[in-house]
């Protein structure tokens, strides 16, 4: 049991945290012909989306409803509605998600009653959807306003009534802590089940980079609007992160889909009870080539494990990332004597290290100073601690600017976890030099 | 107080696009609309810190909610001869009860915890939307900072919604007009010095032409704010000349530099081989006429004349390479006519540059260049930029991070031309980074791999 720690500081030094309403942004962004949209300053928009530009490397579709002096004091309706059907006339998308910031939020802004009027005055919207969530900037972090828009898309888009079950037909809700990448590594293992994924959101489809035929001003790939629609008649939700629970349980409560909650996906015995629940719900044995996989992640751990023994190690990461990269490094030896996240959760508590503090990069930092730790993990941002601390740098999470190929990082699964084994242990071999014990255990 | 002086930095009397208005537009100011669901581009808070955080010794604080600070910590590449206080994010990240009980108390305590840990030379403290909207006083905390600390605590008051980019790098140089500029004496003033207004050393491009000054004898004394010492920040009332970089930028700042201290500024540019010549020269002839000694004046033209050889001798091999090749230039102010007329010199075709951020002085530069203004676009949406590269009217495009993905998208090559690039491409030396930038990306290999079609199709 990981103590909880929330200094009441006056000074953040080196965010560790993002805000809310880009989480739920991004979220947005795992639908197919989606805009997101901040009701807010324009610069609201631009700092959000010049870091997903980095870390993607994509063109993004975001836009703002440009908030003035003027208009903060008399009120949003007015820019609201005007950038629905500026967008709705440039962009032409399918859905446009609209989240709130601080400044919108400090002022009180009636957001649902002004979108009903909204929609009352332009029928000729009827077509367009729209869903629009309170995501004040000076609560929570990029994690909750994720998990907010998952659980809004499920209470409005999804057919509203239990549907007739279709018994080959998941849901998957997957969690911010995963990458394009995972996110498709996690489709293709429920789809060697012979099962139908739906994945809500599925930023795989979306900001996997591709090249698409043509240019278009929303997102194109992601989960479709008429698959959220009909997600009313999966078998099973798999909740991909602790996050997504309270969306999965809103399916099985409203929709009556069962839910199962799985915290995490890195890692030897988590994957196998991912896969337990697959075989169990498809009625059919793991494939052949996940059961060579697992064999290979085996082999990954005897091979890699010398590296990881008693190194001590400093993680900062949104709680379901947080939880996945501990439990990790516990699980391969390693000792995670600092532990930092950006907001609270449930899955806190079993973090395998003895104090988890809701902080900063400088918490961190200070922490990992003075346990003397071997090994960094966190997004880019920890590039400067790193470098002072003179140790390695694992980049994970969002965002991570001086990359490329971000979104293909893979660590969910037994192939993914294999991965993960390797390129930790390479890392720390070369922190260890030619010559070192460790580079000798490595020979 | 923030009102008024967001209304007399729209009625700048130095600013060119503003002299050529009649009386009732420049009343209206230059603030236009934005359009909701059609806007790009950052908020005055952005633009405030753009200008200021390239002073390296000093500590940045911005009082807000996460997502000011958060989303944005660390986002440049402003690069530092030597401290790197700069680039560490500290925000007062106002969380619900601060927004309910005020913030004040907590920036207080920000404030006094980062100098008694860091001892730095001067605070920053950036105002944000959510903390000017609930009322919390930030000049009368910075204030009283000052006092009790006894060190500079300055107030940066340019909350997002006030406006733009652009007039957040104004709302900056007020903020050092009013607190920084003229507190410290130079202990040796030279004949010599100079200051640099509005460039930010962004990849350390400053560093590109600080050796041709050092040449000429001359000492960049005020350095607004490239790789800045809060000390050379101070005492830039002591140059003998200003020369304004990027012009829409900090305007108000030299005219009131010479309103106040009698500096004589002009506007110049270090991009292209004739905007570095003519800036040095114009550099030298104002120095002169202040006083500096007259053989400055010849020096500096044997100067320009040899690196100007040079650089043209470096160039010649890239002639044969480019001459014809098709360029899309998308990038504003005064970058898209010193370009236009590098690029031109070595023989390549612009079929189309962008004007929106330039001044009528710009735009007729560019006309001059290029015969007329057929191929001058105020702004190019980005389904016609994506069909104009597709279809194969340009060769490359140079533009910045945000366009960047229009190119490659089209599958065409893109160099970065803008402020948040890794590349330095000023003076000289940076012309020809410039173009071996473009020469490199249009050899690569890739274009004609990733253009052919799959075997299925």
């Amino acid at each position: 049991m990981a103590e909880i720690i929330q200094p009441r500081k006056a000074c953040s030094i080196n965010p560790l945290r993002m805000s809310q309403p880009l989480g739920g942004a991004m979220a947005f962004m795992g639908l197919d012909g989606a805009m997101p949209l901040f009701h807010g300053s324009q610069g609201c928009t631009a700092f959000g989306l010049v870091l997903l530009v980095r870390h993607f490397r994509e063109p993004i579709p975001f836009q703002t409803t440009a908030m003035n002096e003027v208009t903060t004091i008399l009120g949003g309706h007015d820019n609201l509605e005007q950038a629905i059907l500026n967008i709705r006339g440039r962009a032409k998308p399918a859905i446009i998600g609209i989240c709130t910031t601080g400044l919108v939020e400090t002022r009180g802004e009636d957001m649902k009653g002004d979108l009903k009027l909204i929609r009352a005055r332009h029928p000729e919207l009827a077509d367009l959807a729209l869903v629009a969530v309170n995501t004040p900037d000076f609560e929570g972090a990029l994690q909750d306003g994720w998990a907010k828009v998952v659980t809004a898309l499920v209470e409005q888009l999804v057919d509203p009534e239990p549907g007739p079950r279709q018994p080959d037909l998941v849901n998957v809700l997957a969690g911010c802590h995963l990458t394009p990448g995972d996110v498709e590594e996690v489709r293709a293992i429920v789809e060697s089940f012979g099962l139908e994924a739906i994945v809500l959101p599925d930023i795989g489809g979306s900001l996997d980079g591709h090249v698409p035929a043509d240019w278009a001003g929303h997102t194109q790939g992601g989960t479709g609007l008429a698959d959220i629609a009909r997600m009313n008649r999966a078998c099973a939700t798999l909740a991909l992160g602790e996050q997504m629970r309270p969306a999965a349980e809103l399916l099985e409560t409203t929709r009556g889909v069962p839910a199962r909650v799985f915290d995490r996906l890195t890692g030897l015995g988590a994957v196998d009870a991912f896969i337990a629940a697959l075989a169990e719900i498809s009625g059919r044995p793991a494939p052949a080539v996940l059961r060579r996989q697992r064999s290979q992640l085996q082999d990954a751990m005897l091979d890699g494990h010398f590296q990881f023994g008693r190194r001590r190690v400093a993680v900062a990461a949104e709680p379901d990332l947080l939880f996945a990269m501990t439990s990790f490094l516990a699980e391969m030896g390693a000792e995670v004597a600092a532990a930092v996240t950006s907001t609270t959760s449930p899955v806190l508590a079993r973090v395998p290290a003895a104090r988890v503090v809701v902080g900063d990069l400088d918490d961190l930092e200070q922490a990992a100073m003075a346990t003397r730790c071997e090994l960094v993990v966190t997004h880019s941002h920890g590039r400067q601690m790193a470098s002072r601390l003179g140790i390695p740098l694992f980049r994970a999470g969002f965002p991570m600017f001086d990359r490329v190929g971000a979104a293909h990082r893979v660590s969910v699964g037994y192939r993914g976890t294999r991965d993960l084994v390797f390129e930790i242990a390479n890392l720390l071999l070369d922190a260890a030099g030619e010559g070192s014990h460790a580079a000798a255990q490595a020979h | 107080m923030l009102k008024q002086k967001v209304a007399d930095l729209f009625d700048e009397p130095a600013c060119g696009v503003n002299q050529a208005k009649g009386e009732a537009a420049r009343k209206k100011g230059c603030s236009k609309p934005l359009t909701p669901g059609a806007a790009a581009g950052g908020c005055a808070f952005d633009g405030a810190m753009i200008a200021l955080q390239p002073i390296t010794d000093a500590a940045h604080l911005v009082h807000g909610p996460i997502a000011c600070a958060g989303n944005g910590w660390d986002n440049r590449h402003a690069f530092s001869s030597g401290p790197t206080l700069y680039r560490t994010g500290f925000t007062t990240d106002l969380g619900l009860l601060d927004v309910v009980h005020g913030g004040e108390k907590k920036l207080w305590k920000a404030i006094k915890e980062i100098v008694r840990r860091y001892d730095p030379p001067a605070v920053f403290v950036y105002q944000t939307c959510v903390p000017a909207m609930i009322g919390d006083d930030l000049v009368k905390v910075c204030q009283v900072a000052t006092e009790k600390l006894g060190k500079p605590i300055i107030p940066v008051n340019a909350p997002g919604f006030v406006g733009s980019k652009n007039l957040g790098n104004k709302l900056g140089g007020e903020a050092l007009l009013d607190h920084v500029i003229g507190t410290i004496e130079p202990e040796d003033p030279q004949p010599c010095d100079i200051g640099v207004l509005g460039d930010y050393n962004i990849a350390g491009e400053l560093w590109q032409v600080e050796p041709l000054f050092q040449r000429l004898g001359m000492r960049l004394l005020g350095r607004i704010t490239g790789d800045a010492r809060y000390r050379d920040v101070a005492m830039a009332h002591r140059a003998r000349v200003n020369m304004l970089v990027c012009s829409q930028a900090l305007i108000n700042v030299a005219r009131k530099m010479r309103e106040r201290w009698d500096i004589p500024f002009f506007e110049g540019s270090f991009y292209g081989v004739s905007d570095t010549s003519t800036a040095l020269r114009t550099l030298a002839a104002m120095l002169v006429e202040r006083g500096a000694p007259q053989d400055l004046i010849p020096r500096t033209e044997a100067l320009i004349a040899e690196e100007e050889a040079r650089v043209w001798e470096r160039l010649a091999p890239y002639r044969e390479r480019l001459a014809g090749k098709r360029v899309l230039l998308y990038t504003g102010g005064h970058k898209s006519w010193s370009v236009v007329s590098a690029l031109t010199e070595i023989g390549m075709t612009i079929i189309g540059t962008s004007v929106r951020k330039s001044t009528e002085g710009d735009k007729q530069r560019v006309r001059d260049i290029l015969g007329d203004d057929a191929n001058m676009y105020d702004a190019i949406p980005p389904k016609d930029m994506y069909r104009m590269l597709k279809d194969g009217e340009a060769d490359i495009m140079l533009s910045g991070g945000r366009t960047q993905f229009i190119a490659l998208k089209a599958k065409r090559p893109w160099v970065d031309m803008n402020q948040e690039r890794h590349a330095a491409y000023a003076g000289y030396q940076g012309i020809v980074a410039l173009v071996e930038d473009i020469d490199r990306a249009l050899a690569n290999p890739i274009w004609e791999q990733v253009r052919k079609p799959a075997p299925w199709e």
